[in-house]
């Protein structure tokens, strides 16, 4: 080994102690998540890819799973509609604003998820906010059932998910030269055209981003689905988690894991890749 | 004429939607932490009438008091394992040019990628397959995994941060290495540090995926808890529990934006 070379990677020594943990607690269990998917039955009788197969001929799974990728979709789309306007208001006001908005939004990202989805069982329950409200406003005769429904689960993640939105947008729009938006105003253009023909298309990574952020977290989001859409909604991770430990049926669960997790991640980097490619604009944080 | 219409019509969706979705960031906190003073024994809201009940049943409830102090300890142990392993590995990281250094890298980020739920089940399998009982300690090693990102990430910006002249210059005077790394670098990614701390302790504590598949009977830990205590029934208690961890969670916020400088850091995560 030339000297360089030793100089190199004696810098890499720190590092050892971490890599070594990673393998033995991640690389290592995550191998055993494949070869178990790979088992014919729970007793381990022998090697098949029978688990795949019985995913993939079951319509109540592939429902399960494609139920789950549409709710982080509908989830983000939410999301990316409210995180706009927030963000043009902290891009165009003075410290005091922007100091609020910035409380706003790293609140429900330090509150516990167990917390923040109490709050939602609070607020959509029979007795809860909404019903109450609308109840004594007399809009409705009766209570709506808005807890252990699917709009409602949209309504909490969509606010529980709302910060990993509005921090990449913001982190986009903060990064447009503004000269932009001040030549356009010159030029004559209204303020909803700049938007659409301005800083839309030049903010999309920011909003990509955050898309496929909160993508990722609605969809994989157990406790929210479980105790906000309730047992009837099932969806992958309660799915898992049934089958894994209620079922106590390891290979299938363990097939199911890894579906999800290639269904997830390989969204995540197919339109990344895609936006990369294809979408111009400031880069995202 | 027509286009002050359209801006105003443009201004009025843009602050009113604004509004909406500053309301809808801060009322579950609020309504939470007001729910926790009700009176009543159901979560109507708004409550019927005010008392401390829930906060005086919650210091008696012993099962919810258990699993609140095994999540410290093993936040605790889990923030301390990563941000010593991984400040270690952010600081090797930050210096090397090596190829394997950029592999690594990913490696260690690669939690945050993966959905936790097959982290979790895959501990679980491990385990079992290599005959390791379940324990605190397994469980902390799984919630390190899931901090180290965390610590990576933050660290690794207050290293490349760090001018390396300083540390040459100390290191020519004639001071060690270990003497070098206490007085100078130390200090200067000290907010790095504080920073992933933070985070990394409130991850672990807030985490479910993994706990869900290692926690058992023993080492059972607060938001598997209250998971549980809510699906079975609407448990007010659960009320006065969340009361205490957002004003904790405050409290905690404030030091750390004491001696770190927290929300500059997060911010530009």
């Amino acid at each position: 080994m030339t000297p360089a070379s030793t100089t190199a990677s004696r810098q890499l020594l720190p590092v050892v102690p971490l890599a070594a943990l990673f393998f033995a607690a991640f690389v290592l269990p995550l191998a055993a998540l494949v070869l178990v998917s790979l088992f014919r039955d729970p007793q381990f009788s022998g090697l098949s890819p029978v688990q795949y197969l019985r995913f993939l001929s079951d319509p109540f799974s592939l429902k399960v799973l494609t139920d789950t990728l549409w709710l982080g979709a509908e989830v983000a789309l939410a999301t990316l509609i409210l995180a706009y306007p927030l963000a043009l208001v902290y891009v165009a006001s003075g410290q005091f604003l922007r100091t609020l908005i910035t409380f706003l939004i790293m609140l429900p990202l330090l509150t516990s998820t167990v917390v923040r989805t109490f709050a939602w069982i609070v607020i959509l329950g029979r007795d809860g906010i909404i019903n109450s409200a609308m109840l004594s406003l007399g809009f409705w005769q009766a209570p709506a059932r808005l807890l252990y429904s699917w709009e409602g689960m949209v309504l909490a993640l969509t606010q529980i998910q709302l910060p990993l939105m509005a921090l990449p947008v913001i982190n986009s729009l903060l990064r447009l030269d503004g000269n932009l938006t001040r030549a356009a105003e010159g030029l004559g253009a209204s303020r909803a055209r700049i938007f659409l023909t301005v800083i839309l298309p030049l903010t999309l990574p920011g909003a990509i981003a955050g898309w496929l952020l909160v993508f990722a977290a609605a969809a994989t989001a157990f406790i929210t689905q479980t105790l906000v859409g309730g047992g009837r909604i099932i969806l992958m991770p309660s799915y898992i988690y049934q089958q894994a430990v209620g079922v106590q049926d390891w290979p299938f669960a363990a097939a199911l894991s890894l579906i999800f997790t290639l269904a997830v991640t390989g969204i995540v980097f197919a339109i990344g890749a895609l936006s990369r490619r294809f979408v111009r604009g400031v880069d995202a944080a | 004429m027509q286009r002050s219409l359209i801006d105003r019509l443009y201004s009025g969706v843009v602050g009113t939607i604004t509004g909406f979705g500053m309301l809808l960031l801060l009322a579950p906190t609020l309504v939470v932490v007001v729910i926790s003073f009700t009176g009543g024994i159901t979560l109507k809201f708004p409550p019927p009438s005010w008392s401390l009940r829930w906060y005086v049943e919650l210091l008696q409830s012993q099962e919810i008091i258990e699993p609140a102090l095994t999540s410290l300890k093993v936040a605790t142990a889990a923030t301390i394992l990563s941000a010593v392993l991984g400040g270690a590995a952010a600081l090797g990281l930050a210096r090397s040019k090596l190829k394997l250094a950029r592999v690594l890298d990913a490696l260690f980020m690669s939690p945050m990628v993966l959905p936790a739920m097959a982290f979790g089940l895959s501990l679980l399998l491990v385990f079992n397959l290599l005959g390791i009982r379940l324990s605190a300690a397994t469980l902390v090693l799984g919630h390190t995994i899931i901090c180290v990102p965390f610590v990576i990430r933050m660290v690794g910006a207050s290293v490349q941060q760090l001018n390396p002249v300083l540390v040459t210059c100390s290191l020519s005077l004639g001071a060690s290495h270990w003497y070098t790394f206490r007085r100078i670098t130390l200090p200067l990614i000290r907010r790095g540090i504080v920073a992933s701390c933070f985070v990394a302790f409130l991850t672990s504590f807030d985490n479910v995926p993994v706990s869900l598949f290692l926690a058992d009977a023993r080492t059972e830990v607060l938001p598997i808890k209250l998971w549980a205590i809510l699906e079975g029934s609407l448990d007010v208690r659960v009320a006065a529990v969340s009361g205490v961890i957002v004003l904790l969670t405050l409290a905690g916020l404030v030091c750390a934006e004491i001696f770190g400088g927290v929300s500059r850091q997060i911010g530009s995560r």
